[in-house]
């Protein structure tokens, strides 16, 4: 029969549990890293297969987020991927989209997401329409690895293709 | 004068800041467990509004959510969920799952004034969800099916009811 565990065993595993905690806490609510990956996110401009990314994941609070960010959702077509993209327009925007050669405006608590030119035009919104704000992970601020790209992601947007709805 | 700065300095501030650390530490702690459990493993929610009847109170009802379902897929037709809204993401409803992604579902357009039905294929990982009071409920019938990743959790029980 096994006995107690000593009182180191027993305070190293207290430490790692707590970390643990803080850990996980951290990551859902400030910040946390993902690894692009070329399959399941297809690169934006910026962003390329293989980096290691920073996500802040804060702006989920009140989904404070801007037109010309790059963010992380959940794909709409399987809830386990993540995707990176661009966020192009926001609530209430009208958009022009050339590849479908229409304008429509976006749905309230929808936004629409682009990837690079017509690459990856199967992951973004001009294959699966607006998406709901409510999948988003967070907003890509920082390239943390590899050492030679380490820098901030700029916001971006493309000209001419957005009319902002101004409340 | 220099008695209270005597008194002062006899005070052990070392072990009182050393003190207050620990505690503060404590707390954080406990903190942050109270916010995975109730992010990943099991939440208690006010369910309210009249979408859900008569399986939920119009008044409102403290439920059991349960996370961990949602996360490894396990959430079928059926089931009660609890989503982020698609028209508000910071607002969170509950909804009966009808369909999965390929499924059928037929429903009525506007229930208590005519017949007519039509019918849909859910697309791929997305769900159909409905209200129980389907005369009142904001659902998939207004703004279509919905992607699995708003779901946030399965509601599986009713803790206390809200009078």
């Amino acid at each position: 029969m096994a006995g107690r565990p000593s009182a180191p065993v027993w305070s190293s595993l207290r430490s790692c549990l707590s970390g643990a905690l803080v850990g996980f806490t951290v990551t859902d609510r400030y910040a946390s890293i993902i690894t692009v990956r070329g399959a399941s996110m297809i690169p934006t401009p910026g962003v390329k297969p293989g980096d290691c990314a920073l996500v802040e994941r804060l702006c989920l609070d009140r989904y404070d987020f801007s037109r010309g960010d790059v963010v992380v959702f959940r794909s709409p077509r399987d809830h386990e991927n993540l995707v990176v993209q661009r966020l192009i327009a926001l609530p209430g925007d009208w958009i022009q989209v050339p590849e479908l050669q229409e304008i429509r405006q976006i749905p309230e608590g929808h936004c629409w997401v682009e990837g690079e030119h017509s690459a990856s035009i199967s992951w973004d919104s001009r294959s699966f329409g607006s998406i709901p704000l409510g999948l988003m992970y967070g907003r890509v601020t920082h390239i943390v690895w590899p050492p030679n790209r380490i820098g901030r992601v700029e916001r971006k947007m493309p000209e001419g293709r957005t009319m902002q709805q101004w409340f | 004068m220099s008695s209270f700065l005597r008194r002062l300095a006899g005070i052990p501030w070392r072990e009182i800041a050393g003190e207050a650390r620990s505690r503060a530490f404590l707390f954080a702690q406990v903190l942050c467990a109270v916010h995975v459990v109730n992010a990943h493993v099991c939440s208690i929610a006010l369910v309210r509004g009249p979408s859900m009847l008569p399986a939920m109170n119009l008044a409102g009802d403290v439920v059991v959510v349960d996370r961990v379902g949602a996360r490894f897929g396990r959430v079928g037709p059926g089931d009660v969920v609890l989503l982020i809204s698609p028209q508000n993401p910071r607002r969170m409803v509950s909804k009966r799952v009808l369909g999965m992604e390929g499924d059928t579902v037929t429903y009525l357009v506007n229930p208590g004034n005519s017949e007519s039905s039509k019918t849909v294929v859910v697309p791929e990982g997305h769900v159909w969800v409905q209200g129980d009071n389907i005369y009142d409920s904001k659902d998939s019938r207004e703004f279509g099916p919905v992607p699995y990743g708003l779901i946030t959790g399965k509601i599986f029980c009713r803790v206390a009811k809200v009078t």
